[in-house]
């Protein structure tokens, strides 16, 4: 079963690594938009505008955070000697991820269900929720970056790491609502947007900047003649999508509505941009300078028998992924089971 | 001071305990939902899509639990047990990657169709999406029972270097016990959901809800559930013999028997077992039963505990006390079963005054008074089943190949600690919002009025509604 005159124990670790990044990607894009809609919720200005931005992501969330599940799970079963080493050292970080992403999951069905005296509650776990696994979400990354190394530089690297995707995800979460939203919630959704730019510009600079000097291996990997020329396009189309976004949030809201889909299509331009680079500067590694995904992946024949099964599985989740897109396009309506 | 192996492990348990709980109704309750959807197509008769629609609330509800606590179990591996990846990980892996893939992304992406497309997407479709994820719960229950079986009665393998790897996946996906785990645990979640159903519709009747749909979901919970219940204990029968077959040292703390190995076991009823004397105190039994129920014969012999322990004095069954009493509170559980469920199929039989049948109005009080605390049984029974199985596996993780100890992280003690206990306390909380919602539904449900016709209000008007009082208007009528 050579790929390429590659052998299975070659290729096979590569292949799983890649449907992995894809799927943390998938993850931080879609679950990114739905938690920074949540963390955006304080900011509504009624119950009603609240409502609304909690039913622009009301039929997709839950899918949304299956990407995580199938990320984790990826790692857990190609790579499992990494998934140990890493969450056993994320520990608490982890907690308080999962923590975060109960209180927020519950908070949906509660908030609408429990007592009306309490829905305001529920809006405010709501809100702490989707703030909470955002938080630790960042500071994961940041320590992984980092080399899951702890000290008080590392830690503190973590939090800006932290503080920039809560603002990252915020971000994203508003392109979502200029795209969902209608009237003064789009209008105040370009607002948000405006604002929270810029946590996601410092995020992307203050990582591609740490990265290279945390390690040497991966400054050589970035900054060596000739394939510092190869990798310019990603910087120059970061920057170039900045440019986009700043100038169709300048003109947004428009007339009839055009141009609604720009931004948050830029956004996942920039994360997809962003993540590619984060996956170059730490190919091959699964956990940072300490172990390849060679080293780390489960046996071949047991990463085929996945294999087989996602070349069938895979194309038909995206599939009635985007049936449930389609189904629910257009602008948000009011979440109703009639 | 407890050491991070206990701690570990009761987290585990208390994340997978609360886990199980919702699953276990959503499984089931996506058949009820289909079936409550199909019969109101085929009748036509609005009482069925009045029960549709305050149960997918409860669906909903239980549905986001499962997925959260869910997500927690798919770390804990990493974050509590590295070995047991490190050792099965070739036999284990692919398994949940077949429940994630073909499960999980299945329901996650149809219950949004399922409970906000009804208005948006043509009614076949609604239907296929009620069907896709109950269809979706069932193929996750068997991914993840043929694991858990697999840890049980694991075959189709071989060790190198220390880990397995696989050598023939249909003698893993079809290992000895999976067939029997699953169709009690299919069954188990049936009769969890006929008591829900069965007990909160009670509750509505004793609260002077005389809807249709009431009476409707009643008959169909306690149906189901009379239905089931006899099915459950052969089934639970045949469990038992398959594991007595594969994990004698089970059967034997089950029915706590330390040293009979001479047939005319007596089964013993109840006892308090010490695990130092090695022997029961305060023990009442009836002579020859356990005998006569596991082997079919009065003199079969069945395993002791004592056959058990290594020369050395190393103790290889699992703790006695807690087996033998998750066992018998499961059992319990499932006598009331049978006899509520029973006693109101055949008091509903009789023939009312206007010469109907099936009449919830022929039940006593007292019985739809018993009904009520039945609405959770099935949380009990099921529990203390997956108690008696998970513990009886100890001191094994792997039956005969991993054993829980060398499978643990190496995480400061008082870090597992201080998570479990913020694990505890949340659980404790949100298991307390869950219950306290299904009551405030049921007890809103009464207001509402019986539903008489599909059309919803438009969206356009609700969206304007909304814009409307955004501006401080009054809602239009």
């Amino acid at each position: 079963m050579d790929l390429l005159g590659y052998q299975p124990d070659i290729w096979l670790p590569f292949v799983f690594a890649s449907l992995m990044g894809v799927s943390i990607l998938l993850y931080v894009i879609l679950d990114g938009y739905d938690l920074g809609v949540g963390i955006l919720t304080p900011l509504a200005r009624s119950e009603a505008e609240r409502d609304m931005m909690v039913a622009s992501i009301g039929p997709f969330w839950d899918a949304n955070e299956t990407w995580l599940v199938l990320a984790i799970g990826l790692l857990l079963v190609a790579f499992p000697t990494a998934h140990g080493m890493i969450l056993s050292t994320l520990y608490l970080p982890v907690f308080f991820l999962l923590l975060g992403l109960i209180l927020r999951g519950v908070s949906f069905e509660f908030r609408v269900k429990a007592r009306a005296r309490y829905k305001r509650l529920w809006d405010r776990l709501f809100f702490a929720g989707s703030l909470m696994a955002t938080f630790s979400q960042g500071f994961m990354l940041g320590l992984y970056v980092m080399g899951l190394e702890m000290n008080a530089v590392t830690l503190l690297f973590a939090v800006v790491c932290a503080l920039s995707l809560t603002m990252g995800y915020a971000f994203i979460g508003a392109t979502w609502l200029i795209l969902k939203g209608e009237t003064d919630l789009q209008r105040r959704a370009v607002a948000w947007a405006k604002e929270c730019i810029w946590g996601l510009v410092v995020g992307i600079g203050a990582i591609s900047l740490a990265t290279p000097l945390v390690s040497p291996r991966i400054w050589e990997r970035w900054f060596e003649f000739p394939t510092f020329i190869w990798l310019s396009p990603l910087p120059i189309l970061s920057l170039a999508l900045l440019a986009l976004l700043w100038r169709s949030l300048a003109h947004l809201p428009a007339q009839g509505d055009r141009w609604a889909w720009a931004p948050f299509t830029a956004a996942l331009g920039l994360f997809v941009l962003a993540f590619l680079g984060l996956g170059y500067s730490f190919y091959p590694y699964v956990v940072p300078e300490r172990l390849t995904i060679w080293e780390a992946a489960s046996a071949p024949e047991s990463l085929i028998i996945i294999l087989v099964g996602a070349c069938f599985v895979v194309p038909s989740i995206l599939g009635y992924t985007a049936l449930a897109y389609w189904v629910f396009r257009g602008k948000a309506q009011g979440l109703r089971y009639d | 001071m407890m050491d991070t192996l206990i701690l570990s492990r009761i987290q585990f348990a208390a994340n997978i305990s609360f886990h199980i709980l919702f699953p276990t109704i959503t499984i089931a309750l996506g058949w009820f939902l289909l079936f409550f959807k199909l019969r109101f197509q085929w009748t036509g008769d609005f009482k069925w899509m009045e029960a549709y629609r305050f149960w997918v609330k409860v669906f909903a509800l239980s549905f986001a639990m499962g997925v959260v606590s869910g997500i927690t179990m798919s770390f804990q591996f990493g974050t509590n047990w590295p070995g047991f990846m490190e050792t099965v990980g070739n036999i284990a892996g692919p398994l949940l990657a077949y429940e994630v893939m073909t499960a999980f992304f299945l329901e996650a992406v149809f219950i949004g169709i399922m409970l906000f497309g009804f208005s948006r997407v043509p009614g076949w479709l609604h239907t296929l999406a009620t069907f896709l994820v109950a269809f979706g719960t069932t193929l996750s229950t068997f991914w993840i029972i043929v694991l858990n079986s697999w840890m049980h009665t694991p075959q189709g393998f071989e060790m190198i270097d220390g880990a397995a790897h696989a050598t023939d996946w249909w003698a893993i996906v079809f290992n000895p016990s999976m067939p029997y785990r699953l169709g009690h645990m299919l069954l188990a979640s049936g009769l969890t959901v006929a008591f829900l159903i069965a007990g909160v519709s009670a509750f509505r009747w004793l609260r002077g809800d005389r809807k249709e749909s009431v009476r409707a979901s009643m008959r169909a919970g306690l149906g189901f559930a009379a239905l089931l219940i006899p099915l459950q204990i052969f089934a639970g029968d045949v469990h038992g013999l398959n594991t007595l077959e594969h994990q004698p040292q089970k059967v034997a703390a089950m029915e706590a028997n330390w040293s009979d190995t001479n047939g005319h076991t007596p089964l013993v009823l109840f006892a308090l077992p010490d695990e130092n004397a090695r022997e029961n105190r305060f023990e009442i039994a009836i002579p020859s039963l356990a005998s006569l129920i596991l082997t079919h014969h009065a003199d079969g012999a069945i395993p002791a505990l004592d056959e058990f322990v290594a020369e050395d004095g190393t103790v290889l069954h699992p703790p006695v006390d807690k087996v033998f009493w998750s066992f018998r509170i499961m059992v319990g559980t499932g006598m009331a079963m049978l006899l509520v469920s029973w006693a109101s199929v055949v008091l509903m039989m009789r023939r009312a005054p206007d010469g109907r049948r099936f009449h919830i109005d022929r039940l006593p009080r007292p019985l739809l008074f018993a009904l009520v605390p039945m609405a959770f049984s099935g949380w009990v029974a099921t529990l203390a089943g997956w108690y008696t199985t998970e513990i009886g596996r100890q001191p094994w993780l792997v039956q005969g190949v991993l054993d829980v100890s060398s499978a643990v992280a190496d995480v400061p003690a008082p870090m597992v600690l201080s998570t479990l206990l913020g694990y505890l306390a949340l659980y404790a909380a949100l298991l307390f919002a869950y219950v306290s919602v299904i009551v405030y539904l049921a007890v809103k449900a009464r207001h509402d009025a019986p539903l008489t016709s599909l059309t919803p209000a438009s969206g356009a008007a609700m969206v304007d509604a909304i814009a409307r009082e955004d501006r401080g208007l009054q809602p239009a009528e």
